[in-house]
């Protein structure tokens, strides 16, 4: 395999695990216009939730598929009542405030579970099992994987009642509620999606590159915040979209030329397309109604 | 005419800081620890106090503010060693005017260049709203900061030690500077909202729209507001610099985890309330040090406070109002019993 090819990728490989947190961020936006800021510290608990029941499995290096799958679902469903608890308590109370307030909120429980985690596990680095055989094979079953659940959102959101009922929640939460659409347990079942996607992630990404510590999820977080407003905060094909434009950028950017910038080619890109399109590339821009 | 008691205030606390620094300078020390936390309760009075003019008096939401106490740090250490000495030789006077001297120029070109930095971080985000502004405004800290950490001249990622310090006035005699300072943000953000251009910030605040509607230029009341809170910024950043000799361009410091704590501070003392803000720089500057012995927890304590602050009182110890003598005195005759 050529250098470029390679690095097309690797990139590829990290704009989709981008894309599979994004979705989280752009779910939670479209149903509460709000940025979910701990978002990125759920995927840090997903990862630490895979290191554990690694270690509970006495999983090592290229475990048995089935084991992998046990990891991955044990992440998610940690991560799903993580998310559930977090809206339960810390946003629910919210939901009428001015919006400034939820997104400070959302602030100080990304704080919390980054310090919580600093507390528990020690702010020191663990590696993860090598759950996925390195090989040329890896990027592409990482990215399968990520695509498999995007497109299996899609279809949730799309074919089913419950994604149905998101949708409307998404367009006029009050016009929702007056159609009898139990608007509260959407937003959970909203939550415990985007969280369970984001431990999906955090495992995958995890297993590429093994290293495991509480504050992994603040600039990955931001980073994937990032890949959902260039797609257009609210579109899921958006975010899938902006983590692919991210995850190649950086690869290729830092690659060819200025690696030790890598951290700034996110915000870079954020600013740009924020002031030449600030609805993102697949968004919607909203008239403001007086 | 009988001088305001926000006035009388302001002289006392300006002379007692005298009276600090000058102990200070003659030896008669505080333990170096009370000192140091005064220097940086100043420092971070000064940075709340000019964020509140953002994003508590017009009510946008700036996350990026530790970037423009970073343009103030890194102004200093690039000018300081460079032509420092130079320009300390080529003022006449006494060895303590000089220092003065020089760190006034400081002070005035570092406010000078964050306020230029917050015009050019300004004008392209504050098209945006709410959110957006928010994760822009983090997103030119951070670029900033991973720009810092690769610029060979400014020491990159490993900081900067300044090694002309004798150009500068002792760190003991620095307390008095970083109170005016501090104090001269507080007197400008009062009187800034007594002013034409003030009441357009809060007219911003209160509705956009129909601040429009009645002829305010929302857009620019915006950037007049950041610009002027990015030049205080800028100014702490240089005192601060100058007291520590260290640059240090670490995400605690100059990046997104100082421009949380500031925000912190604002938040808590209430948005829009300027002792709120004042009150709340000193309380969070203080608390690590007396928790010192629960030094681990400090972090996860400060995180459950602005959670539960914010479910249990949205808005801040001091909401909008102010602390001041009149009220006080108002409320002293209103609990003294008639006659």
């Amino acid at each position: 395999m050529t250098d470029l090819a390679k690095h097309i990728v690797d990139g590829a490989m990290f704009g989709s695990l981008y894309a599979l947190i994004a979705l989280g961020y752009t779910m939670v936006y479209g149903v509460l216009r709000l940025i979910n800021f701990a978002h990125g510290d759920v995927f840090m608990v997903g990862a630490y939730s895979g290191l554990f029941a690694a270690g509970w499995l006495g999983v090592d290096s290229a475990p048995a598929p089935w084991k992998t799958a046990a990891i991955l679902i044990y992440a998610m469903v940690v991560c799903m009542l993580l998310g559930l608890v977090i809206e339960r308590v810390a946003y629910r109370p919210l939901r009428n405030a001015p919006r400034l307030t939820a997104l400070i909120t959302a602030i100080g429980v990304s704080l919390l579970l980054e310090n919580g985690g600093q507390l528990l596990w020690s702010a020191t680095p663990r590696s993860f099992p090598d759950l996925i055989p390195a090989g040329p094979a890896r990027p592409f079953i990482v990215m399968g994987c990520a695509l498999a659940m995007a497109v299996g959102l899609e279809l949730f959101v799309k074919r089913t009642r419950t994604g149905r009922a998101m949708r409307a929640v998404s367009q006029d939460k009050d016009a929702a509620s007056l159609m009898g659409i139990p608007v509260d347990r959407i937003i959970s079942v909203t939550f415990a999606i985007g969280s369970a996607l984001a431990a999906a992630a955090a495992v995958l990404y995890s297993s590429v590159n093994p290293s495991v510590n509480p504050t992994m999820g603040l600039l990955l977080g931001l980073k994937a915040f990032v890949a959902a407003v260039i797609g257009g905060i609210g579109s899921l094909p958006g975010a899938l979209m902006g983590g692919l434009i991210l995850g190649l950028s950086e690869e290729l950017i830092s690659a060819y030329g200025a690696s030790s910038y890598r951290d700034a080619i996110a915000f870079t890109l954020l600013i740009v397309i924020l002031v030449f399109r600030p609805s993102g590339l697949l968004g919607r821009g909203v008239a403001e109604k007086v | 005419m009988r001088p305001s008691g926000a006035f009388l205030t302001g002289a006392a606390i300006l002379a007692a800081a005298a009276v600090i620094s000058a102990l200070q300078v003659t030896r008669v020390a505080l333990d170096p620890t009370v000192y140091r936390l005064m220097v940086l309760a100043g420092v971070n009075v000064t940075l709340a106090v000019s964020l509140n003019m953002v994003n508590g008096f017009t009510g946008q939401f700036s996350l990026g503010h530790a970037a423009f106490m970073g343009i103030g740090v890194y102004t200093t250490v690039f000018l300081v060693d460079r032509w420092g000495p130079a320009v300390y030789a080529a003022i006449p006077g006494p060895a303590g005017f000089r220092q003065v001297a020089v760190l006034l120029l400081l002070a005035v070109v570092g406010g000078a260049v964050a306020a230029a930095g917050g015009l050019l971080v300004g004008l392209p985000s504050l098209r945006l709203r709410g959110d957006y502004l928010a994760i822009v405004t983090l997103g030119f800290g951070e670029i900033l900061r991973v720009f810092i950490q690769n610029v060979e001249v400014l020491g990159a990622s490993r900081g900067y030690n300044i090694t002309h310090t004798e150009v500068t006035p002792p760190t003991d005699a620095l307390f008095f500077w970083v109170a005016a300072l501090a104090l001269a943000a507080v007197m400008v953000s009062r009187n800034l909202m007594m002013s034409g251009p003030g009441r357009a910030f809060l007219a911003v605040r209160e509705d956009e729209i129909a601040a429009e509607a009645v002829g305010v230029n929302a857009y620019r009341a915006k950037v007049l507001a950041f610009v002027i809170s990015a030049a205080f910024a800028g100014m702490a950043g240089v005192l601060s610099v100058t007291y520590n000799t260290y640059a240090d361009p670490s995400i605690q410091s100059i990046g997104f985890l100082k421009s949380i704590e500031v925000v912190l501070m604002v938040v808590l003392g209430g948005l829009g309330s300027v002792s709120g803000a004042v009150m709340c720089a000193g309380i969070i500057t203080v608390l690590p040090e007396l928790l010192r012995s629960i030094d681990q927890y400090r972090m996860v304590v400060y995180s459950l406070m602005l959670i539960l602050l914010m479910l249990g009182r949205p808005q801040g110890i001091f909401g909008t109002r102010e602390l001041s003598w009149d009220r006080l005195r108002r409320r002293k005759a209103a609990s003294t019993p008639r006659q």
